[in-house]
């Protein structure tokens, strides 16, 4: 089966309705999907769930999708970097769930692995943990909270092969595996793609099953906060 | 005179012992790192990396090396990397053995509070409310009071809660106390104040 298509629109084609739940990779503005997000732009699919660590920052990331209207509500952990998430949400325009960001790792990791639900003690005793199941084991607390199964992962990689099987480079694999796992159908943009058997099957990080459409682009890169030290002196 | 920002971090290091993993908050706890000297630590950023480096000098950022604060940073020589359901895996199973954080307010009982003001800017909780329920040892560095010069060690919080009764050791400017049956108890006064001048600016209860 072909997983390699020409454009980020074109592995798109089909997927994209109104009102779906899309998981988005990246921490930050590191390895985010930016050419996925950017067709989603183009394509205007409207009422968008879109759970993702960040939103991005005003005019990239996700940030492009905000600016558009298309989200309806995010569910994230940190959204503390963009001017207009605040504005539509303090105006009502957009609804938030925050999800503490480990909770939020897990709930994709849980839904892509057939696990509707899994306890935790994070959050007990705060605003997260109002009307969630209460469970004692071992005479601690946990909440329940539930997998994530998404309409659609967006996802980036460093490289993959033709079948989908990929690798990550440094931080930029953050939560990458977990939104792709919990995808129904999972789109993928890598920087290059390689013939098969050009990748070291022992150090796949995620196996090209969790990967159904894959497409190969230039990426900004863009860095959030350059954070320097001064070289000693000589 | 009370301690500044890099004498509450220096101070903070003293809790870190050689062959800890640990995490360490944006702000005053990022500083600690400067303070570790010979000890071996490890540090974990909670974006997916257990050896955090350095910022990197100017010309050799990398976009794919970030921290949890996403500044740009170095990798060492037995740095790993991994994804964000591992790295808070590690953090809620109880593998990192502290974690150095900011704080709004921190109550007498340990209840934590700093991720949310009602009403002001919503930024979220990130990383912290899985961290202070998962760490083996959860320390706060912070002023002691607020800028209107009201203390910000409680006898309760007012602030929406991070987590209740997980703080072990509160780090001021003012001084070291510990989180203990009935109240807080004083370690250590910063220097130059007393524990007179440490009891007048807390509002939780002090106990011996």
């Amino acid at each position: 089966m072909k997983k390699v298509y020409g454009s980020a629109s074109e592995a798109l084609d089909g997927l994209l309705f109104d009102g779906m739940l899309i998981s988005a990779g990246g921490f930050g503005l590191c390895g985010i999907p930016e050419l996925l997000i950017a067709a989603i732009r183009e394509a205007g699919t409207k009422n968008l769930t879109v759970a993702s660590n960040n939103a991005g920052v005003d005019g990239f990331g996700l940030g492009v999708l905000l600016e558009s209207r298309q989200v309806k509500k995010m569910i994230s952990s940190y959204v503390g970097e963009n001017a207009e998430f605040m504005r539509q949400y303090l105006s009502g325009e957009l609804e938030l769930e925050f999800n503490p960001q480990g909770t939020l790792a897990e709930r994709m990791r849980a839904g892509g692995s057939g696990i509707p639900g899994f306890y935790t003690k994070t959050g007990v005793g705060t605003q997260i943990a109002e009307g969630k199941e209460h469970k004692e084991f071992d005479g601690e607390t946990y909440i329940l909270e539930r997998g994530i199964v998404a309409d659609l992962a967006i996802v980036k990689a460093w490289k993959a092969d033709e079948t989908g099987n990929c690798v990550f480079r440094k931080t930029a694999r953050n939560f990458n595996p977990p939104a792709a796992m919990s995808g129904k159908v999972c789109v993928m943009e890598v920087e290059e793609i390689v013939p098969a058997g050009t990748l070291d099957p022992d150090n796949i990080h995620l196996p090209g099953i969790y990967v159904h459409r894959l497409i190969q682009g230039e990426h900004e890169k863009r860095i959030e906060k350059v954070t320097t030290r001064e070289k000693e002196k000589a | 005179m009370p301690w500044d920002r890099n004498q509450m971090a220096e101070r903070a290091a003293q809790e870190l012992e050689d062959g800890m993993y640990v995490n360490l908050g944006i702000g005053i706890p990022t500083l600690v790192a400067n303070y570790v000297g010979d000890k071996d630590i490890t540090l974990q950023s909670e974006n997916g990396m257990l050896g955090m480096g350095p910022f990197p000098y100017e010309g050799e950022e990398d976009p794919d090396l970030i921290n949890a604060g996403k500044q740009t940073i170095t990798e060492l020589p037995k740095t790993a990397y991994f994804d964000s359901s591992m790295s808070f895996g590690m953090i809620r199973g109880g593998k990192i053995a502290a974690a150095i954080l900011g704080a709004m307010e921190v109550a007498e009982n340990g209840d934590l509070a700093n991720w949310m003001i009602p009403g002001k800017l919503v930024k979220g909780m990130g990383g912290a409310m899985d961290l202070v329920a998962g760490v083996g040892k959860v320390i706060v560095v912070m002023d002691h009071q607020n800028k209107a010069g009201e203390s910000k060690v409680l006898q309760a919080c007012t602030l929406p809660l991070t987590g209740t009764g997980v703080v072990n050791r509160i780090i001021t400017n003012l001084g070291v106390l510990d989180v203990v049956e009935g109240g807080l108890k004083i370690v250590e006064c910063a220097v130059g104040v007393t524990e007179d001048d440490l009891r007048a600016a807390t509002e939780a209860t002090i106990v011996d």
